[in-house]
C-alpha cells in the first residue's frame, strides 16, 4: 500500500512542475502588467521601469520561472501588484482565499457524497418505484442546470424567507451578502445559529450540483453490481437482502464514485468559485477575478499553484481510497 | 440481463405478429444506422428534446431576421414590464430582453457546437493513437491528460480571454482545450479492446496505414460512444461558458451570451424576475434538450444499456 501511495505520489511531482511552467509561461505571455500600470494615468515611465527591475519582468521567462518556483517552495509567493496601496503579499491573501473556499468545499462535497450515495443505492434498490423516478429526474434536472442559476435562486428565496422571519418578530437568519461580521461568538447556541446561517445556502448550492452527479453515477454502478454473477450466487445462497446489498453490492458500488470524485474535483472547485461570487463571499473566486482583471501575475501564479496542488492532493486522496476499496489497483 | 433474455425467448419469434406491417422480410434487412435512426426516432423524451433544440436554433438563428428590436438597439424605455411590445420586459439600458435572449442564445450555441466539435475531434484522434500505438506515445498522450486535468480551466481560460480576446471564438478555443480528456480517454479504452480483435488484425496483415486502420476501422466501430459524448461535450460546454461569461471572464460586450445576460440581471431577482427567468429557462432549456438527445442517442446505438444510466 505504501509503495502505491509512493508510486502515485512521484508521478503526480513532474506533472506539476511542467503544469506550473506551462501556466507560467502563459502568465507571461498574455499580459503585461506594465501596460496595465502605463494605461492609469499620473504613472511615469520611471515609476513603471522601477516595478519592472523589482519583478525582474526584464529578464528571459525561463530564469523567472526558475526563481519563482524556487521562491515558491520556499513560501515566498512574491506580491501583488494590484492589492491596494501597499503591495500586498500574495501568500497570506491566498491562503486566507483557500480557508474560505475550502471550507465551503469539503462541507458540501462531504454532504453531496453521503447523500448522493444513500439515494442512489436506494434508487438502485427500488428501481422503477417512485422513489427511483423522482431521485433520477431530480439529479437529471440538476445535472443540467448551471451552477450560478441555482445559487442565484437559492440566495432569493433565502432573502425572503429571512424577511419572513423578519416580520414574524423573529432575527434574520440565513447570510446572504458575505461571511458574517466578528466571527462566531457568542454562546453556544447563538453561535451555532450564526454559523449555520452563514454556511446552509452556499453549501446547499454547491452540494447540489455535485450530488446529482454522485447519485445518478451511484445508482448506475449499483445496478450493474445487483445483475452480476456474484450477487445472484449470494441470493442463492441464501444470504439476506441486507447483507447482499450491503456486504456484496454496495462496496463494489463505490469505487466507480470514488474515481468521480476525483475528476470532479476542478468542477467542485470551479462551482465554489461561482457560489461565492453569488454570495459576496471573499474567497478563491473574488481572488481570481481580481488578479486577472489587473492582470496581476504573481496573484495568478500563486492561484493557479494552489489550486493545481489542491487538486492533485484530491487525487491522491481519491486514487489511496481507491486502492483500499478495490485491492487490484493496490497489488496490480 | 438475463431476465430480458428469458422473456424474450418466451415470445413468439419476430415477425410472427399481428401487426401486417412489421413483416419480416429478409429482402429489406436494415443497416446499423438506419436501426439507430429507428430507435432514436421512436424515443419519446430524445424527440421531445430535439424538437426543443431545433425550436432554440430556429429561435436564435431566424428569430433575430423577424424580430423588431436589435439586440444593440437601446432605444427603449429602461426596466419596462413585459408587454406586447417587449415579452420579456426591458433591460437597464433600455435593450429589449428577447432580441437580447436570440443573440445570446446564437452565440452560446455556437461556442458550444464549435467547443463539442474540437474536442471530439482532438479526443477521437489523441484517444485512437493512444489505444492503437500503445507504448511511448500511449504514455505521452495520457500523461498530457493528467496534465490538463489539474490545471484550473476557469482560470487559463479568463487569463487567455483576458490576454489576447473575449471574442466568441477564443473563448471556443480555450474552452475546446479543456474538454477533450474524457473523450480521448473514452476513445482509449475502446481502442484497446477493438485493437485485439480479429478484423484489426486483418486489416493490419493487409498492409493498412495506422490512420487507415484508425480512420476507417475503429473510428466507425466507435461511433455510438463518440456521438454520445460528442453530445454531452455540447450541454458541458453551454453551462462551462455560461459560468465564464456570468464570472466577467468570458465572452464580453458588445458580444454577449446567455451567461452575460443572466450576469447583467440576476441583480433584479426580486423586483423584476421576468429578467431573470427569461434567460434561465432559455439556459436550462437548452441543456437539458441536450442531454436529453444524448440519453436518447445513448439508449438508441447501445439498446442493452436502457434505463442504466451513467
Amino acid at each position: 500500500m505504501i509503495r502505491y501511495i509512493l508510486r502515485r505520489l512521484l508521478i503526480s511531482i513532474p506533472i506539476l512542475l511542467i503544469g506550473s511552467f506551462l501556466c507560467y509561461v502563459l502568465v507571461a505571455t498574455a499580459g503585461n502588467p506594465l501596460a496595465e500600470m502605463r494605461a492609469k494615468p499620473g504613472v511615469t515611465e520611471a515609476q513603471v521601469q522601477q516595478v519592472a527591475n523589482e519583478l525582474g519582468l526584464n529578464r528571459p521567462v525561463l530564469v523567472r520561472y526558475w526563481d519563482w518556483l524556487t521562491n515558491f517552495v520556499q513560501g515566498d509567493w512574491g506580491t501583488s501588484v494590484a492589492l491596494g496601496q501597499a503591495r500586498a503579499e500574495v501568500q497570506p491573501a491566498i491562503m486566507d482565499a483557500l480557508w474560505t473556499t475550502g471550507r465551503l468545499v469539503l462541507g458540501a462535497e462531504l454532504l453531496a457524497l453521503t447523500l448522493g450515495v444513500a439515494v442512489g443505492v436506494l434508487a438502485a434498490v427500488k428501481q422503477y418505484s417512485i422513489f427511483d423516478y423522482l431521485a433520477t429526474s431530480t439529479a437529471f434536472l440538476m445535472f443540467s442546470m448551471p451552477i450560478f442559476c441555482v445559487a442565484v435562486i437559492i440566495k432569493n428565496y433565502g432573502i425572503q424567507f429571512n424577511n419572513v422571519l423578519e416580520s414574524i418578530g423573529l432575527q434574520r437568519w440565513l447570510t446572504t451578502a458575505g461571511p458574517r461580521e466578528g466571527g462566531f461568538s457568542g454562546s453556544i447556541g447563538d453561535a451555532i445559529f450564526k454559523y449555520t446561517g452563514t454556511f446552509l445556502l452556499p453549501t446547499v448550492s454547491l452540494m447540489l450540483i455535485s450530488f446529482a452527479a454522485y447519485s445518478r453515477f451511484e445508482r448506475a454502478s449499483m445496478l450493474e453490481i445487483m445483475h452480476s454473477d456474484f450477487v445472484r450466487t449470494a441470493r442463492a445462497k441464501g444470504i439476506s437482502q441486507s447483507r447482499v446489498i450491503f456486504r456484496h453490492a454496495f462496496r463494489n458500488a463505490l469505487i466507480p464514485v470514488a474515481t468521480l470524485f476525483s475528476l470532479n474535483f476542478g468542477a467542485v472547485f470551479a462551482g465554489a468559485i461561482i457560489t461565492e461570487t453569488v454570495f459576496g463571499w471573499v474567497g478563491m473566486g473574488t481572488r481570481l477575478v481580481e488578479a486577472v482583471r489587473n492582470f496581476d501575475p504573481s496573484m495568478l501564479m500563486g492561484w493557479l499553484a494552489v489550486t493545481a496542488t489542491m487538486v492533485v492532493l484530491f487525487n491522491l486522496v481519491a486514487d489511496i481510497v481507491y486502492g483500499i476499496l478495490d485491492p487490484r489497483i493496490r497489488l496490480g | 440481463m438475463a431476465n430480458v433474455n428469458l422473456t424474450s425467448a418466451s415470445l413468439p419469434p419476430a415477425g410472427v405478429g399481428t401487426d401486417s406491417s412489421h413483416e419480416f422480410d429478409a429482402a429489406t434487412t436494415r443497416t446499423q444506422g438506419q436501426l439507430v435512426l429507428r430507435r432514436f426516432l421512436r424515443h419519446r423524451m430524445a424527440m421531445i428534446s430535439f424538437g426543443v433544440f431545433i425550436a432554440l436554433v430556429v429561435f436564435a438563428f431566424i428569430g433575430p431576421l423577424v424580430w423588431s428590436y436589435d439586440f444593440e438597439d437601446v432605444s427603449s424605455k429602461a426596466y419596462q414590464a413585459p408587454s406586447i411590445g417587449h415579452p420579456l420586459g426591458t433591460t437597464q439600458v433600455g435593450k429589449d430582453m428577447l432580441a437580447l435572449l436570440m443573440r445570446g442564445t446564437g452565440y452560446s450555441l455556437q461556442i458550444a457546437l464549435v467547443v463539442a466539435a474540437l474536442a471530439t475531434v482532438i479526443g477521437v484522434v489523441f484517444g485512437a493513437l493512444a489505444g492503437y500505438l500503445r507504448g511511448f506515445v500511449d504514455n505521452a498522450l495520457m500523461r498530457l491528460v493528467d496534465l490538463m486535468l489539474i490545471v484550473p480551466q476557469i482560470a487559463v481560460a479568463a487569463i487567455v480571454v483576458k490576454g489576447f480576446s473575449g471574442s466568441w471564438y477564443v473563448v471556443a478555443l480555450v474552452l475546446a482545450a479543456f474538454a477533450w480528456m474524457s473523450i480521448a480517454r473514452i476513445t482509449r479504452g475502446e481502442t484497446l479492446s477493438l485493437s485485439q480483435r480479429e478484423f484489426i488484425e486483418a486489416a493490419r496483415a493487409c498492409g493498412a496505414t495506422t490512420p487507415r486502420i484508425i480512420f476507417k476501422h475503429l473510428v466507425p466501430n466507435m461511433i455510438g460512444s463518440i456521438t454520445v459524448n460528442a453530445t454531452l461535450a455540447i450541454a458541458a460546454a453551454v453551462l462551462t461558458e455560461a459560468a465564464l461569461s456570468f464570472l466577467g471572464l468570458g465572452v464580453r460586450p458588445p458580444d454577449t451570451s446567455l451567461g452575460v445576460i443572466v450576469q447583467e440581471n440576476y441583480g433584479q431577482f426580486l423586483n423584476r424576475p421576468w429578467l431573470f427567468w427569461g434567460p434561465f429557462v432559455v439556459l436550462v432549456s437548452l441543456s437539458l434538450a441536450v442531454n436529453f438527445i444524448g440519453d436518447g442517442l445513448r439508449d438508441a446505438f447501445d439498446p442493452r444499456q436502457t434505463k442504466v444510466r451513467a
